[in-house]
């Protein structure tokens, strides 16, 4: 089978069976977690701040629930419907939008602290979208250029990304100097053909910190990388049996959730016409 | 799931839609309000972030009052709760978010915006 942005339009390929099949998968759920893990480090935000961060080609929300779960108020943008109804449905924090990156942003000049992107950006070298649109070259340039203005300076886009060709890495970095962008790529296990990651590294201004890209990461690939992230995970939630990702959304979570449903659905105020939903129960 | 803190932040993106592209106005909207946790840390740091005057309008169009006409001095909690609401608990579920600028719809469904364009309005 060939890479799935050969084979269709985004919004098609990630039709309603795809969304929920590419969700429910724990394998994929677990490296997609990994790169997110990975691609917040790599963000290098400083730390305990909280920020407002920008998660590009959101879809189901896998990568958004990592935000969710490490206190991080993001916005996600994806143009496949059927994966934001997913979201939704995974009952994610962030505030989404049905968008088409290549046609650019319209954010604010500074709006985010950050962006990242998990497994997105090979969509915009390859199939178009349904809709007419213009070349590769042109919407990359539309995304970087709009990206670059609606982030913060100082401060970094990572974007984990599936290149088929050094020239298409080639063509993606010149697009985003072109657009303002310093940084470059950094690959994980460059030497492992199954743990090897390529991540693009962006900055805006010094990026932060320091501006030397980042290092990728060395040695004997995949099981130390789950080892490592695992072992965070297992850190800051205090679960993670059998290096098996678990659901997010865990008992404690769903039930607190069904808790709040529950005694907004008890509590019958008149409604304000206004208002379709429950009425607010006191928050503090 | 449009709040208010996303609202305050966006913009028209038709080509050529440059000045006046802000902010997006809201019509026929519905709403549901959230719980959110509080973090007063987060709103003083995301306060440079915000067009004021837009975010006052904006919440009073949704029927909260709770926010002052001018940015007070003392960012105190009784401040930052109101704030805090206003920002991440209401949100806009139908509706739609018109430029006032060039005109073009957004249309907000079950919570979320299409921010899709036409071939003729991409820049
Ligand atoms: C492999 S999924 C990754 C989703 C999510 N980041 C994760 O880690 O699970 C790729 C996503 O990119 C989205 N995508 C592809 N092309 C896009 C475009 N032009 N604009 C917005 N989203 C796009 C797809 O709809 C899909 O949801
Ligand atoms: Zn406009």
């Amino acid at each position: 089978m060939s890479r799935p942005e050969l084979q269709a339009p985004p919004e098609i390929y990630y039709a309603d069976a795809e969304a929920k099949k590419y969700t429910r998968n724990t394998r994929n759920q677990q490296i997609q977690a990994d790169m997110t893990y990975r691609a917040l480090e790599l963000l290098n935000l400083p730390a305990h701040e909280p920020a407002y961060l920008l998660d590009i080609g959101c879809g189901s929300g896998l990568s958004g629930e990592i935000l969710d779960e490490e206190g991080y108020i993001w916005a996600g943008v994806d143009i496949s419907p059927s994966m934001l109804e997913v979201a939704l449905e995974r009952e994610v924090e962030g505030d989404l939008f049905l968008q088409d990156i290549g046609q650019g942003f319209g954010f604010r000049p500074g709006s985010f602290d950050g962006a990242i992107s998990i497994s997105v950006l090979q969509w915009l070298l390859n199939a178009e979208t349904s809709h007419p649109t213009s070349s590769p070259r042109h919407r990359l340039n539309r995304f970087f250029t709009t990206l670059h203005s609606a982030l913060r300076n100082p401060s970094r886009a990572v974007f984990q990304f599936y290149p088929s060709s050094d020239d298409q890495i080639q063509l993606i970095t010149s697009i985003a100097q072109k657009a303002g962008f310093g940084g470059g790529i950094v690959v994980d296990y460059p030497n492992s053909k199954k743990a090897k990651k390529v991540f693009l590294c962006l900055f805006v201004g010094g990026g932060g910190a320091h501006q030397q890209v980042p290092k990728g990461l060395e040695g004997e690939e995949e099981d130390n990388s789950r080892a490592r992230f695992e072992k965070r995970r297992e850190r800051q939630r205090g679960k993670g049996k059998n290096g098996k990702r678990k659901s997010v959304k865990d008992r404690d979570w769903i039930l607190r959730k069904k808790e709040l449903y529950r005694k907004r659905g008890k509590e019958d105020v008149p409604r304000d016409s206004k208002y379709t939903g429950r009425k607010r129960r006191a928050v503090f | 799931m449009v709040r208010l803190i996303t609202h305050n932040l966006l913009a028209c993106h038709v080509k050529g839609c440059t000045s006046n592209n802000f902010p997006l106005q809201f019509r026929d909207v519905q709403i549901e309000l959230r719980e959110a946790e509080f973090n007063p840390d987060f709103l003083r740091g995301f306060m440079p972030k915000l067009e004021w005057k837009a975010l006052v309008d904006a919440s009073r169009q949704l029927g909260d009052t709770s926010l002052p006409p001018e940015v007070p001095e003392m960012l105190d909690d009784d401040f930052l709760k109101n704030l805090h609401h206003v920002l991440l608990e209401i949100h806009v579920e139908e509706g739609v978010m018109t430029c006032p600028n060039c005109r073009h719809e957004y249309p907000i469904l079950n919570g979320i915006p299409n921010m899709l364009l036409a071939e003729h309005e991409i820049g």
